[in-house]
């Protein structure tokens, strides 16, 4: 996959480039991270030794310490809650979630504390901790291990979500999500932890709550966040075969929204194809639509659609291909955008 | 209860014996008179109860807990708890007069409260849960303050690390979770080790026991050795759920599952609050914590002004609890002690009749917030889209002093 064109910095002398899976990348972002700040920690569920279960913090622990690479009990309450109270006393904790399905005992902690204690006290408290959270289905798990929680994170006022979905934004997003002073939702496509693209360290990184025109077009705009980026680029590579431009755009901030580029993209094509994993009944892209046509209302030639999992909880794996949104799905959506 | 025997020994006869190489401590079961029984027993304590001051006012000795007191500081104790009591019962009022939407009394849990918020040092922290008015009273917060949360102006307008104590955290059992890991960042930053460090302390009430989060807290705790004391007030009562319904062994008992150490003090003790909290905060301070203390009371009025207590509990009960007040026994001590006269209570007396005089001025003409601050502060830096909600409705709200022609 084509990484996205990063804006570089001039002066840069010689690039520092490697070619690197989106885990790679976030291990190395987190290594970046750690070496900047020595009040930055990683924690959860076997993080330490083997390194998490998709051995994203690989290696972490045996250069930083126990101390700063921390294997937690097994409790995603205690988690997110040690973490609260560390960044209270003025660390920045990196939770891991192990799985998406598993973040729920953590949920209270999540909308009851962390999300509003920088509020409660007026500005007074920063919690600046980050929770990373593989998500998403085509791993072919058992259940709890293939869900798409994001919308209920961007629901809560007071955390900041985003999703990466290839290995420069992997890198730097997670550094940039370290830095930042409020809570973050960190989700990382599971099924995309092992795409690969050049990664150029030494480039200045856009900021981190926007989204990124990823491929110019002007028949239909098509934006994703996470996994459904790819599936959106190879469904744009197959359509212009046949001659159609699709615009695609990740959305990489999901809250708060970044829709400025959408805007602009649907003024010109007139037409939004809305593409992700979630069951769509009050998600991201039923926000994302509302907003669209407040804001493009007149310039609309098609309804809005939407491409994503249905409203059923995550199916059972061998049902799984039917759920999540495909190339040929998308082209499907753009076909009748087309033909309104 | 000094020996808890109906834990461990099989009860020949009864028709749950257990079989023969069963061991006893999994196939005992105490009846729930036994249950009941073991989890009130309060009367001399036994040896488990640690008492300094009964409720008679006699000052008793404990081979373990003894402490020294002044009676200068004795009666320091006294003015703190007749001064939180005096605020406590003007806030019920002020709520019952519709100037706050909802109060959580203290009354009963004043020695519990100022025993542990005394031996706390300016440098500990501390998390409270949302009853915590007389330990937020040691830690200098200003009573104004917790009466803004509850006549609904502010969420806690303190700053939580200048003052070392956290806000108030309304949702059972969260806030012991934040103080482990809080507790863990002291131990991070190494200042746990000698009598010159840092402890944490945490409170809850018995029914949040039943929570999670708070098991978490002593899992978590007791495997990094956090410097943190878990202070439960049982006040038996989770509003109108009773102690057996949450447990059935005493609840400081539960500390040896951890691993640590727990105890049980007589909350209506002042002497032997400060005493045992001292004790604990020394131990977390020297790295030797954990500790669970179970500060044995009792809530004398309501969960909160919305409930009614005499649906669910017996007058009986409740005249029994009145014999353990709190202030009475420092009160009668001080006076066979020849410790403080008749000018000395009136003065406290007065204090508290200002303290509360002021605190009611301060409430009915506590300003209600702007609009535009509920819009402030949700996250570091403001987003494009709350910046928009918010010149969204203070332009309607606008709308609306323009055609009225008056002020907003």
């Amino acid at each position: 996959m084509a990484a996205p064109t990063m804006d570089r910095d001039t002066e840069t002398t010689v690039p520092k480039t490697q070619k690197v899976t989106i885990g790679k990348a976030l291990n190395l972002g987190l290594r970046a991270a750690m070496e900047a700040d020595p009040k930055v920690l990683v924690m959860g569920e076997d993080v330490g030794k083997l390194g998490g279960v998709f051995r994203v913090t690989d290696g972490l622990q045996k250069d930083f310490g126990e101390q700063r690479v921390i294997d937690t009990p097994l409790a995603e309450s205690g988690i997110i809650g040690t973490a609260i109270g560390l960044a209270l006393r003025g660390y920045r904790p990196v939770c891991e979630i192990q799985f998406d399905g598993f973040i729920f005992p953590g949920f209270d902690q999540i909308v009851s504390q962390l999300a509003k204690l920088h509020y409660r006290s007026r500005g007074q408290l920063k919690i600046p901790v980050v929770v990373r959270v593989p998500f998403g289905g085509g791993i072919g798990a058992v259940e709890h291990h293939s869900e798409s929680p994001e919308s209920y994170f961007a629901h809560t006022a007071g955390l900041k979500v985003v999703a990466c979905s290839n290995p420069v934004d992997a890198y730097w997003m997670i550094q940039q999500a370290i830095r930042c002073d409020d809570p973050v939702l960190f989700f990382e496509p599971k099924q995309r932890y092992h795409e690969k693209a050049e990664l150029d360290t030494t480039v200045t990184p856009g900021p981190l709550f926007a989204s990124r025109v990823l491929r110019k077009g002007s028949s239909v705009t098509v934006a994703a966040y996470g996994p459904t980026v790819k599936t959106c680029l190879d469904a744009a590579a197959a359509a212009a075969e046949e001659g159609l431009e699709l615009e695609v755009i990740d959305l990489r901030a999901l809250s708060p929204l970044d829709l400025g580029p959408v805007f602009e993209s649907v003024r010109r094509t007139g037409r939004l194809v809305l593409v992700s994993e979630a069951p769509p009944e009050a998600s991201i892209t039923s926000e994302i639509t509302t907003r669209v046509q407040e804001e493009c209302f007149y310039s609309l030639e098609a309804p809005i659609l939407r491409v994503t999992g249905f409203d059923t909880p995550y199916p059972a794996s061998k049902l799984e291909d039917d759920f999540l949104p495909d190339l040929d799905r998308v082209l499907h959506a753009v076909e009748r955008s087309l033909g309104w | 209860m000094s020996s808890p025997e109906y834990w461990t020994q099989p009860r020949a006869g009864e028709p749950d014996a257990p079989h023969p190489g069963v061991p006893a401590a999994t196939a005992a079961r105490p009846t729930a008179e036994q249950v009941i029984a073991g989890l009130r027993e309060t009367d001399a304590g036994g040896a488990d109860l640690v008492q300094l001051l009964t409720p008679e006012g006699e000052r008793v000795h404990h081979p373990d807990f003894d402490i020294d007191i002044s009676p200068e500081e004795l009666r320091g104790l006294y003015r703190d708890m007749v001064l939180v009591r005096r605020a406590d019962r003007e806030a019920n009022a002020l709520q019952r007069q519709g100037q706050l939407g909802i109060w959580v009394p203290l009354l009963g849990q004043e020695a519990a409260q100022i025993g542990a918020g005394r031996a706390m040092r300016p440098t500990d922290m501390a998390f409270p849960s949302y009853r915590e008015h007389g330990v937020a009273w040691c830690r200098g917060i200003d009573p104004a303050q917790i009466l803004s949360i509850f006549r609904g102006t502010d969420h806690g307008g303190w700053n939580p690390l200048e003052k070392r104590f956290h806000l108030y955290t309304i949702v059972i059992g969260n806030q012991c979770l934040n103080a482990t890991g809080y507790a863990m960042g002291q131990k991070f930053d190494g200042v746990v080790g000698d009598s010159e460090g840092e402890a944490t302390m945490v409170f809850f009430g018995d029914g949040a026991t039943s929570q999670g989060d708070v098991h978490e807290a002593m899992v978590w705790s007791a495997v990094y050795d956090a410097p943190v004391v878990f202070f439960c007030q049982n006040n038996q009562w989770a509003i109108s759920e009773p102690l057996e319904r949450q447990t059935r062994v005493p609840l400081y008992q539960r500390a040896s599952g951890y691993g640590f150490k727990g105890i049980r003090v007589d909350g209506n003790d002042v002497l032997a609050s400060l005493a045992v909290s001292r004790w604990a905060l020394e131990e977390c301070r020297s790295g030797n914590g954990p500790v669970l203390i179970e500060a044995f009371t009792y809530r004398m009025d309501a969960h909160t002004t919305s409930d009614d207590p005499t649906r669910y509990r017996l007058a009986d009960e409740l005249e029994m609890w009145k014999l353990k007040d709190p202030i009475e026994r420092v009160k009668v001590y001080l006076v066979h002690q020849q410790w403080a006269d008749a000018e000395f209570f009136e003065a406290v007396q007065a204090e508290a009749d200002e303290l509360a005089a002021q605190l009611r001025e301060t409430c009915v003409n506590m300003p209600d917030p702007a609009p535009a601050q509920m819009f402030e502060h949700v996250y570091s830096e403001q987003t494009a889209q709350l910046d928009k909600q918010r010149a969204d409705y203070l332009s309607y709200l606008d709308g609306f002093a323009t055609t009225a022609g008056g002020e907003r």
